[in-house]
């Protein structure tokens, strides 16, 4: 029992400091020598100052002249996440798709006359899981062009490209599921066709 | 949808022909032979033991063998309780985080060194980066080298043809830490980095965006423990949103490598197993009999996932998949992974015992949320933790094989070696205790009013799946959730300016956790010492065969037994009901 004692004793505080503090600082330590940028959260620049990462989605508050990004729990908090936690037979999940739907068709229409309810991708209208998430369902994307081509006064189908430009696709064209990211997307806007 | 099953399809058979390389490895490793790493890691591994004090080779019988390891984990415990009381004198502290509550800090330590990784704490809103390190990424290492160590300690047993040794815990403990755990999260925390994993001990970001608002991004050391998380089923995520969080996964190729990670070394035992006992079709049966299972279980998250919920629908949405949106129930879910990628990763943290998640378990549809909760009604035997995985199913084989000679009229032999009423004892305790332990405490935190201040549905059919949900998975040592069931609030977030626990659910969840990790674990020891004594005959032509289509049938069937006639009731109040109605409430 006293050996015991002393080799766990022991074998805490090595563990601790090996795999606790060395393994860590170690990987720290390579990781800003040979990935300084992705270490440090994907940061992407505008204008000479760092706009956002192009890993972590921004709120961009319904403002027409920007592509918008899916509905947040957090409202887009990049240090505190959680999930909705809405159940799939709850009202409130009921009410909040409903009104999300109501949002987007208000501010979508004007531009897509012959835009309905059936056409709205699922992802435009329900919360994603980090709260932050940076993509948009392709269709999702290819809707708000509409609205984006008149506010910027593009051609629809140079913003379709800007959208083909900015879609991540699936990783060897297998892996995950293409999406739209909308801080890199409209960081292209603004180079392209800035407002005023 | 084909896209979304092509991936399952692959990811399955990338798993399929990892499991020899890594289970061969992994064999050399526990029986003492020359790897690869060994003109590396040789040097490391003795002057490991004799800062430790330890000679190797020297056996242990399961006695001393257990009390190693209790002293070591209560050991762990201590250490990791004491880190996370004095959060404010720490170092790498840059937001300037104080302690949680006690209540609290007992439900986290027991989560971690129990290899469930529950959280109650958030982790980017309440830890600083030296608890996050030196606490809890370092159980993430240990706790799972404690449950390799157990099925080790039993697969000797059962292939020792004499004496009562099971092998050495401090030479188990080191070896699997210094030649499997180690290194491998050495190569993917790089790997992961290089996709956009952040790994670093800045100050958390504020940054003026696009658009003209403010946003603050968290940072820290993630890589180094989200290789480890996965890889050692633990699951507690650096961020409170886990592994859906694009920082701890940020695209498709890092939620398929992250995936891999959580079943190669529980897929890899099963042949590891094999070899041991020299029959690789012993493996492999058992490898069969969780494969079988876990499959269902993916096929059936998928369909339910992309069908959408009775809410989504109520609310006049079309849920069906059309160019450009994979359609399906999106709630709490990431475009990159889409349906497929969360449904994928449903299954598979849940039949581990990971319970990392890439996507909000409680906004499942009815009917795919039913799957974690069978998978976990399933004790954890389906590929399972890292080691705890297998060392349950082998109860569960044990007790096939004991219903199976009832059923022929034989007395039961396994691997030449009687299966007589001692084992069978403890078969039943190890097999019937996690059970009880979760049915006891869901009833009580269902029945109490203290209880009922976790819920966040309210009291429904949803409120009473978080509560049952809550315990299964801290009874399991899962650590996924129905994450709206708290045991930590915190009005002013973040810092814990403010913050209390909720006593009720932090210490009967922490007590639940170390039950029924440690229980089962003394229970598996005695059953190793106890066939580790045992002679082996020879098989003669009535014993039955356990490495046959007909014994993998039978242990199907013995697992979805019990773990029916356990939970069928429970599951009747919550899932089921979700699965089968399209009423709101």
């Amino acid at each position: 029992m006293r050996r015991d004692l002393l080799t766990g004793g022991i074998a805490v505080v090595v563990l601790t400091i090996v795999l606790g503090i060395i393994y860590p600082l170690a990987i720290t330590g390579i990781s800003q020598l040979v990935f300084p940028g992705r270490a440090n959260g994907s940061k992407v620049s505008f204008d000479g100052r760092v706009v956002g990462s192009s890993l972590i989605g921004q709120d961009f508050g319904g403002r027409p002249a920007y592509f918008q990004s899916r509905p947040s729990a957090t409202g887009y908090s990049g240090d505190v996440t959680y999930f909705s936690n809405l159940g799939p037979n709850s009202v409130e999940a009921r009410d909040a798709v409903r009104r999300n739907l109501a949002a987007y068709l208000a501010r979508e229409k004007p531009y897509d006359r012959g835009l309905s309810g059936q056409q709205v991708p699922v992802d435009a209208v329900t919360e994603s899981a980090s709260g932050v998430d940076p993509h948009i369902s392709q269709a999702n994307a290819w809707i708000q062009a509409h609205r984006i081509a008149v506010v910027r006064r593009l051609p629809l189908p140079r913003v379709d490209d800007l959208i083909s430009a900015h879609t991540d696709g699936r990783f060897l064209g297998l892996l995950g599921e293409p999406g739209v990211n909308v801080l890199q997307l409209n960081i292209a806007l603004e180079k392209e066709a800035p407002l005023r | 949808m084909a896209e979304g099953w092509l991936q399952i399809a692959v990811f399955l058979a990338v798993l399929l022909a990892l499991v020899k390389p890594v289970g061969t490895y992994m064999a050399r490793v526990f029986t003492d032979q020359r790897v690869f790493l060994s003109p590396l890691v040789g040097p490391i591994e003795r002057l490991a033991y004799r800062v430790l004090r330890v000679r190797p080779g020297e056996g242990q019988d399961w006695k001393a063998y257990a009390r190693s390891l209790i002293v070591f984990s209560l050991l762990s415990w201590l250490g990791l309780y004491l880190i996370l009381r004095t959060q404010g004198v720490q170092p790498f502290n840059p937001q300037g985080f104080h302690s949680a509550p006690w209540d609290l800090n007992f439900n986290t330590a027991s989560s971690f060194v129990t290899n469930t990784n529950w959280q109650y704490y958030g982790g980017e809103a309440t830890l600083t980066y030296f608890a996050q390190m030196a606490g809890l990424a370092v159980q993430n290492f240990v706790s799972a080298a404690v449950g390799v160590a157990v099925v080790v300690a039993l697969i000797r047993g059962i292939v020792a043809r004499s004496g009562g040794e099971i092998g050495n815990f401090w030479q188990d403990l080191v070896r699997v830490l210094l030649y499997i755990l180690l290194p491998v999260s050495i190569l993917s925390a790089l790997f992961l980095v290089s996709q956009g994993v952040i790994q670093n001990l800045d100050h958390y970001t504020v940054i003026h965006t696009l658009s003209g608002g403010t946003q603050t991004l968290a940072q820290g050391p993630v890589a180094s423990q989200e290789a480890i998380k996965e890889l050692g089923t633990n699951g507690g995520g650096f961020f409170n949103v886990n592994s859906a969080h694009p920082f701890e996964n940020p695209s498709g190729l890092t939620n398929f490598v992250e995936l891999l990670l959580i079943l190669v070394i529980p897929a890899g035992l099963t042949y590891t197993y094999g070899r041991m006992v020299g029959s690789q079709r012993q493996g492999w049966a058992i490898f069969a009999a969780m494969f079988v299972l876990f499959a269902g279980g993916v096929a059936i998250v998928y369909m339910a996932e992309q069908h959408g919920t009775p809410a989504q629908h109520a609310a006049g949405l079309h849920t069906h998949a059309f160019r450009g949106s994979t359609g399906g129930n999106m709630e709490g879910k990431e475009q990159r992974f889409g349906i497929a990628g969360s449904s994928l990763w449903t299954a598979v943290t849940t039949v581990t015992s990971c319970g990392a998640v890439n996507a909000a378990f409680e906004s499942l549809s009815g009917l795919g949320g039913a799957v974690p909760f069978v998978n976990l009604g399933f004790s954890e035997v389906v590929f399972g933790g890292v080691g705890a995985g297998l060392y349950s199913m082998l109860l569960y084989v044990l007790l096939a094989v004991f219903i199976g000679g009832l059923m022929v009229g034989r007395t039961p032999e396994y691997l030449g070696k009687k299966i007589q009423a001692r084992e069978i004892k403890l078969v039943s305790l190890g097999v019937l205790l996690t059970p009880l332990v979760v049915l006891l405490s869901s009833g009580i935190a269902s029945a109490s009013a203290l209880g009922r201040r976790s819920l966040f549905a309210g009291v429904n059919p949803q409120g009473f799946s978080e509560t049952l949900y809550a315990y299964l998975s801290q009874a399991n040592n899962n650590g996924s959730a129905f994450a709206g069931y708290t045991g930590f609030v915190q009005p002013h977030a973040p810092g814990n300016v403010g913050a209390y626990g909720i006593s009720f659910a932090d210490i009967l969840g922490g007590a639940v956790m170390l039950g029924a990790r440690f229980a089962p674990i003394l229970f598996v020891l005695a059953i190793a010492g106890a066939l580790a004594g045992k002679k082996a005959s020879p098989p003669g032509l009535g014993t039955m065969r356990t490495d046959n289509p007909t014994f993998v049938f039978l242990l199907v069937g013995v697992v979805i037994l019990v773990g029916a006639l356990t939970f069928f009731p429970a599951l009747l109040l919550g899932p089921v009901v979700q699965s089968l109605t399209t009423r709101l409430f």
